[in-house]
C-alpha cells in the first residue's frame, strides 16, 4: 500500500514538472515555417546574443543589454538587502530581546503579503501627488519625481525582498552555539575579530540562502519594473512575458526562459561553492 | 542597545509605513492618497459593488480551497510513497520535486502554459481558464506539502507501521490509524502553506489562466497598471487583515507545537 503511492507520484512529476520543462527546451530549439513544418534551429539563441545589431559591442546589444540590466538590478537589490538585513538579523538573534517571537513575526509577515499590494503601496506613495511629495512640499523642499525611474524600481525591489534576506540569516545566527563565541573571547579575540573570524563565517549558510532567495526572483520579476518603472522599463521577466503573451513568439520566449534557467544554475553553483569554501574556512568541517 | 533598537524600529517602519498609508487612505473620502478629506467607507462600498472584483475574490477563494485540499492529499500520499523508495530513486524524485520551488516562478508559469496548450491542441478541446488555473495551483502546491510532511515521516519510527500490520491491521487501516496521526502536524502546516501560496500567487496564475478568468492578484495587477485607484486600497486592506489573522494563527500554532515538543 505504502509502496504503491510512490509510482503515481513519479508519473505526476513526469507529466507536470519534467514534461513542461521539456516543452520549454523543445520550443527553444525549434521553429515552424509558413507551411507548418517544425524544424531544429538555434536561431533564437543567436537572436538573443546578436539581436539585429551585429556591429555593436557585446554588452550593448538589445537583448544582452536587457539581461545585463536585469542582473545588475538584481545584484544591487541583493547587496542593499544584505547591508540592511544582516544587522537586523544579527540584532534580533542577539541577547537582550526577550520577546523575539513578536519581532520575528513582524519580519516574516511581509513575506506573505501579496507582492502586488506591497508594490502598489509604493506606487501611491511615490506618485506626483502622493504623500511623499505632499510632505516634502509641506517642508518647503523640492518635490521628487522618482516614480517610473530606476530609483523607484530599486526601492520597490529592496522593499519587497528585504524580509527574504533577513529570515535565513537570522535562522543561521540563531542556530549558532553561543559557547563558540565565548571560546573565541576567552582565547583573546576582540569583538570585531570574533565577528569576522567566527560569527560571520558561521552565518554563511544563511547568507547564501538569503542571496539565493533574493537574487533569482529579483532577476526574474516583471511586476515591480512594470508597475514602478512604467511601461518602458524592460527586464528579462518583461521580455518573456512580452514574447509569450503579446508578440506570440513562443520559441524566442522559451529560449529566453532557457537562458534564465542557465543563469539560475550558474548562480546557484557559484553560491554553493562559495558557501562551502566559507564554511570550511570557519572551521565547520563535518 | 538604544542604537540597535532604533535601527530595528527604523526597518520595521520602512516595512510597515507604506502598508499603513495604504490602509489609512482606503478610508479617505476623496480619491487623493495624500490629502485627508474625511472618513468614508465609499471605496469599500464600490469594491463590493464591483462585479469583476467580486468574481476575482470568488475565484481566489475557490481555487485556494480546492487546490489546498487536492495538493494536501496528493502531497501527503506522495511523501509516504517517497519515504519507502530506494535511496537512489528517492534522491532523484526529491530533486525533481524541489525543482519548481527553486526555479523562478515565471519559468514554472510558462512551462505549464506550454503544457496546457499542448494538451488542448492535442485533444482539440478545452480552453485556458478556471480548470487550468486550478490544476496549476495544485501542481505548484504539492512540493510544499511534501517538504512539510517529509521531516515528520523521517522522525517517525518505521516499525510502528509494521507493528500495526502484524497486529492484524489492513494496510489502509494502518495508514489511517498509525501514520496519519504521527505526521498530522506536518500535513496541517503544508495545507496552511499551500492555501497562503495559492491566494498570494500572481506569476503562475498570470500565465495559466485564460481570458475572463482572473484571481485577485491578476485583478490588482491590471487595475494598478492603470494607476492609483482607491478601490485597490480598500481591497488591499481587507487582504492584509485576512493574511495577518491567518499568519497569526499559524504562528501561535507553531509556538504551541514547539512548546509541546520541548516539554
Amino acid at each position: 500500500m505504502k509502496r504503491l503511492f510512490g509510482y503515481p507520484y513519479g508519473l505526476w512529476l513526469t507529466i507536470f514538472v519534467v514534461l513542461p520543462l521539456g516543452l520549454i527546451g523543445y520550443y527553444s530549439i525549434t521553429a515552424t515555417d509558413a507551411a507548418g513544418n517544425t524544424y531544429f534551429t538555434l536561431r533564437h539563441f543567436h537572436m538573443f546574443f546578436e539581436a539585429s545589431f551585429p556591429g555593436q559591442p557585446f554588452f550593448s546589444r538589445l537583448y544582452v543589454n536587457v539581461a545585463v540590466r536585469s542582473l545588475r538590478l538584481a545584484l544591487m537589490t541583493t547587496v542593499i538587502t544584505f547591508i540592511l538585513g544582516y544587522p537586523v538579523a544579527y540584532i534580533m538573534a542577539g541577547k537582550g530581546f526577550s520577546d523575539k517571537s513578536v519581532l520575528l513575526f513582524l519580519f516574516i509577515a511581509p513575506m506573505w503579503m501579496n507582492f502586488l499590494v506591497r508594490t502598489y503601496a509604493w506606487l501611491a506613495i511615490l506618485s506626483r501627488n502622493g504623500i511623499l511629495n505632499t510632505f516634502l512640499a509641506w517642508l518647503g523642499l523640492p518635490i521628487l519625481d522618482i516614480l517610473f525611474t530606476d530609483s523607484a524600481v530599486l526601492l520597490g525591489m529592496v522593499y519587497n525582498f528585504l524580509p527574504f534576506m533577513v529570515l535565513p540569516i537570522y535562522t543561521a545566527l540563531k542556530k549558532m552555539d553561543p559557547r563558540i563565541i565565548e571560546a573565541a573571547q576567552d582565547l583573546g579575540a576582540n569583538s570585531p575579530r570574533v565577528f569576522i573570524r567566527v560569527v560571520f563565517p558561521l552565518s554563511m549558510p544563511g547568507v547564501v540562502s538569503g542571496i539565493t532567495m533574493v537574487f533569482m526572483p529579483a532577476a526574474a520579476t516583471f511586476i515591480i519594473p512594470n508597475l514602478l518603472g512604467g511601461g518602458q522599463y524592460f527586464l528579462l521577466g518583461n521580455l518573456v512575458e512580452q514574447q509569450f503573451l503579446r508578440v506570440g513568439n513562443w520559441n524566442f520566449g522559451a529560449a529566453i526562459a532557457v537562458i534564465m534557467i542557465g543563469l539560475m544554475l550558474v548562480s546557484t553553483f557559484i553560491l554553493s561553492w562559495f558557501g562551502r569554501a566559507e564554511a570550511k574556512e570557519g572551521g565547520m568541517k563535518e | 542597545m538604544i542604537a540597535k533598537k532604533l535601527y530595528l524600529a527604523l526597518i520595521v517602519f520602512f516595512l510597515y509605513a507604506p502598508i499603513l498609508v495604504l490602509m489609512v487612505f482606503s478610508f479617505n473620502y476623496s480619491r487623493s492618497q495624500a490629502h485627508w478629506a474625511g472618513f468614508s467607507l465609499r471605496w469599500y462600498r464600490e469594491l463590493f459593488n464591483d462585479d469583476q472584483i467580486m468574481r476575482a475574490v470568488r475565484n481566489t477563494v475557490l481555487i485556494g480551497i480546492f487546490s489546498t485540499v487536492a495538493a494536501t492529499a496528493i502531497g501527503a500520499a506522495a511523501a509516504v510513497g517517497i519515504s519507502k523508495m530506494g535511496r537512489r530513486f528517492k534522491g532523484i524524485v526529491m530533486g525533481v520535486t524541489q525543482l519548481p520551488v527553486m526555479m523562478p516562478d515565471i519559468v514554472t508559469g510558462i512551462s505549464l502554459r506550454l503544457l496546457f496548450i499542448f494538451v488542448i491542441r492535442f485533444i482539440g478541446a478545452g480552453n485556458l481558464g478556471f480548470g487550468t488555473l486550478l490544476l496549476s495551483h495544485i501542481i505548484f502546491n504539492v512540493p510544499y506539502v511534501i517538504l512539510s510532511v517529509m521531516p515528520k515521516l523521517q522522525q517517525m519510527d518505521g516499525n510502528l507501521y509494521e507493528a500495526a500490520l502484524d497486529l492484524g491491521s489492513t494496510p489502509f487501516g494502518a495508514f489511517h490509524k498509525v501514520i496519519l496521526p504521527e505526521v498530522w502536524p506536518g500535513v496541517v502546516t503544508g495545507a496552511l502553506l499551500a492555501f497562503t501560496l495559492s491566494v498570494d500567487d500572481f506569476m503562475v496564475s498570470f500565465f495559466t489562466t485564460g481570458s475572463g478568468v482572473e484571481n485577485l492578484s491578476i485583478q490588482i495587477f491590471s487595475m494598478a497598471r492603470r494607476g492609483v485607484n482607491p478601490r485597490i486600497n480598500a481591497l488591499s486592506t481587507l487582504i492584509f487583515i485576512v493574511i495577518m489573522v491567518l499568519l497569526f494563527l499559524v504562528h501561535k500554532r507553531d509556538q504551541r507545537l514547539a512548546r509541546d515538543n520541548s516539554a
